[in-house]
């Protein structure tokens, strides 16, 4: 099987691998960069516990073949705090019970991420909309969308 | 009042505990939000390998032959496991307290029962040389007439789904077809009565659906050990029935779980672990074997379809007097914990009322659908839903409110459960009155005024004259009883004779083995 070689930025930091011809973005961020916090979750797209940005924007890990994000930056749940600080998002979806189980979170802070990047004060509405691609089976939605209209207001208070 | 034995865990903890009121933050949440809380699948050892399991495509058929060779020169194979490869090639889950008899193949051998059924695990360097591997098995089957329905599985000349139980139920205690209460004198209640409602109820299989699939990781430790990463939702329960299926000591084991991603019942089955310490075991190499989405909704047992009659007489005045209910557990091909679901169902009914006249049969039934387990509440929830239908629907038909109409049959402290205990801590009066306030649902005050604690037990603590059936009792086939070989030998149970007709006792360990026994959480007294 042939290999091509990868270059991109993951959090910030220059990674070079070689992948096998038709490896997803979930696969390699996992099994060849060893960041974990990206899930396995359903492989087709349909649960969204692979959430990760490329280049600011929100895609699903396990339907990027992980040759097309050659030269782009990459942002994944391991990058998200500050050092040792949680991010304001991290904080409020643990201040607010946002996560039971945890195996939707990671996609959940991304999805999150996104939303609050290209809007600091979305309505709940928006929010509703921002994660309508992750599905969470125990935590629940409501506190997951009061986490996230939380860490909006944090931000805007502090601002 | 609940009462808390505080003399017996004195030495235990200090249960003077005053967090009620304040929040406490959870000890794995930080792990939670910056994602590193560790899952099974979140191990990737040095060398592992993968295994993927090929499933039937027959819900019921004799397998021919089934030829592996191909499939053994495919590149990045390391093994093919057959059934014959298994130390011990049959298994019931809830054989750990000797409750019911070896069914289950961890690979089918001769025949499958179920579609999905797995046949042959293929171990390979990468998930996809184990996927190419897999479509070069040829197997051939032997279609078998299926059956899908409960009732169609226990009509005459039904086709046999599991060969353990020819006549397609769970046997009970060596002999009964189903659990059987009787309290009272349901046909008298129903001739006496002003109104007699009886109506079907189903509920259709339900997939748990975690965001993370069943699956564990076994590799080889020191020591001729093995070190297990598993999403179990029963940790314990998972050693001891992968030490059993492995013909090892449990100690043998270092199972390493507790962070799954989601469960609700479906984690209890020990359905990936075998195979994966087996692939260990035969490769020395780390094996992981995960489930697909597609696996896991399709195959992963699923809280098991229910069909359920309900039978009652009410009178004019609100009071239900005879409730009669035949219910039909669908275990589809293997027991797993459909048996025990039954035993919780027949213990519930019927439901949280005290009615004078109750009769009640529960089937644990075997079909060609996908084994049924554990799911929230399993052996009460689908129960529930047809009796607080039949609730509603009785309400409608005496003309009163169905939340007083509940009040009134509700069970009250010292009233006569049918299943001959006392009733204590009621509190669906309570309940139902809260329920009207928060939803501002107007009750008359003679129900407002209504009490778990008032007016119960006197005439309603009386245990009714219960006849005995009729009909002979129709005896199971005798079956040769399969125990775990590390117990003391099963000793004869004392079965209650054939014309009894008192409900049986709760299934019970009587030969406790290895202290499998004490693991409380699988049967129920632990939330699912």
């Amino acid at each position: 099987m042939s290999k091509s070689a990868l270059q991109f930025l993951h959090n910030g930091r220059e990674v070079a691998i070689f992948v096998d011809g038709g490896t997803s973005l979930l696969v390699t961020l996992r099994e060849l960069i060893g960041d974990m916090t990206p899930k396995f979750g359903c492989d087709q797209g349909g649960c969204g516990a692979c959430s990760v940005l490329i280049d600011g924007e929100l895609h699903l890990a396990c339907l990027t073949l992980a040759e097309t994000v050659s030269g782009r930056a990459v942002e994944t749940l391991d990058g998200l705090k500050d050092g040792p600080n949680l991010h304001p998002l991290q904080r409020a979806f643990a201040d607010n019970f946002a996560a039971q189980c945890g195996y939707c979170t990671p996609g959940m802070l991304m999805a999150a991420k996104a939303l609050l990047d290209r809007n600091p004060s979305p309505t709940r509405a928006d929010v509703v909309e921002a994660i309508s691609g992750n599905i969470c089976r125990c935590t629940g939605y409501e506190p997951i969308i009061n986490a996230v209209l939380g860490a909006a207001a944090g931000g805007r208070t502090r601002a | 009042m609940l009462e808390l034995r505080k003399d017996i865990f004195a030495d235990e903890r200090d249960d003077n505990l005053k967090e009620i009121g304040k929040g406490t933050q959870r000890q794995d949440m930080l792990g939670h939000v910056t994602g590193t809380s560790t899952y099974f699948d979140d191990h990737k050892l040095q060398g592992m390998l993968h295994l993927k399991t090929v499933r039937s495509t027959h819900s019921h058929a004799r397998l021919r032959r089934i030829d592996t060779t191909d499939a053994e020169r495919s590149p990045g194979v390391r093994r093919i496991i057959r059934g014959a490869d298994v130390p011990r090639n049959l298994n019931t889950l809830l054989s750990l307290i000797n409750f019911g008899i070896d069914d289950e193949p961890s690979l089918a051998v001769d025949k499958v029962r179920y579609k999905g059924e797995p046949i042959v695990a293929v171990v390979a360097d990468s998930p996809r040389e184990a996927y190419e591997a897999m479509a070069r098995i040829r197997i051939d089957y032997e279609a078998l007439p299926s059956v899908f329905d409960v009732e169609e599985a226990l009509k005459p000349g039904a086709p046999v789904v599991n060969e353990t139980y020819p006549k397609n139920t769970f046997t009970y205690y060596d002999k009964y077809d189903h659990q059987k209460l009787r309290f009272g004198d349901v046909e008298r209640g129903f001739g006496e009565a002003d109104h007699v409602l009886e109506q079907r109820y189903q509920m259709s299989p339900i997939e748990h659906a975690p965001t993370e699939t069943n699956g564990s990781i076994a590799a080889p430790d020191t020591n001729g050990r093995y070190v297990v990463y598993t999403s179990t939702q029963a940790l314990f329960f998972s050693v001891d029935t992968c030490a059993k299926i492995l013909d090892v000591p449990s100690n043998t084991f270092h199972f390493i779980g507790g962070t799954v991603g989601g469960g609700f019942g479906g984690k209890v089955d020990t359905i990936t672990e075998p195979l994966a310490i087996l692939g260990a075991m035969l490769t020395g190499r780390p094996v992981r074997y995960m489930l697909g989405r597609e696996e896991e909704m399709q195959y992963g047992p699923p809280r098991g379809a229910e069909r359920i009659y309900i039978k009652d007489g009410v009178m004019r005045d609100g009071r239900v007097v005879a409730r009669k209910v035949r219910a039909y557990f669908d275990s589809g091909a293997y027991t797993r914990l459909s048996s025990y679901a039954a035993v919780k169902c027949a213990a519930h009914l019927p439901g949280p009322y005290t009615i004078p006249n109750v009769y009640g049969d529960v089937y644990c039934v075997f079909t060609n659908r996908t084994p049924a387990t554990a799911m929230r509440g399993f052996g009460v929830t689908a129960m529930d839903f047809a009796i607080e239908c039949q609730m509603d629907k009785l309400a409608n038909l005496v003309g009163m409110d169905p939340m007083e109409f509940r009040i009134l049959n509700a069970y009250r402290d010292g009233d006569m459960k049918a299943h001959r205990r006392e009733a204590k801590n009621t509190a669906l009066i309570e309940c139902v009155q809260v329920a009207a306030e928060k939803s501002k649902w107007p009750l008359r005050d003679q129900f407002k005024r209504a009490s778990s604690r008032k007016d119960g037990g006197g005439s309603r603590a009386v245990i009714p004259p219960t006849p005995r059936d009729a009909d002979a009792q129709r005896a199971a086939a005798l079956q040769q009883r399969t125990t775990y070989d590390r117990a003391p030998a099963a000793a004869v149970r004392e079965a209650p004779p054939a014309s009894q007709p008192s409900p049986p006792p709760p299934p019970r360990p009587q030969a406790p083995s290895h202290g499998a026994a004490r693991f409380s959480s699988v049967f129920g007294t632990r939330r699912r």
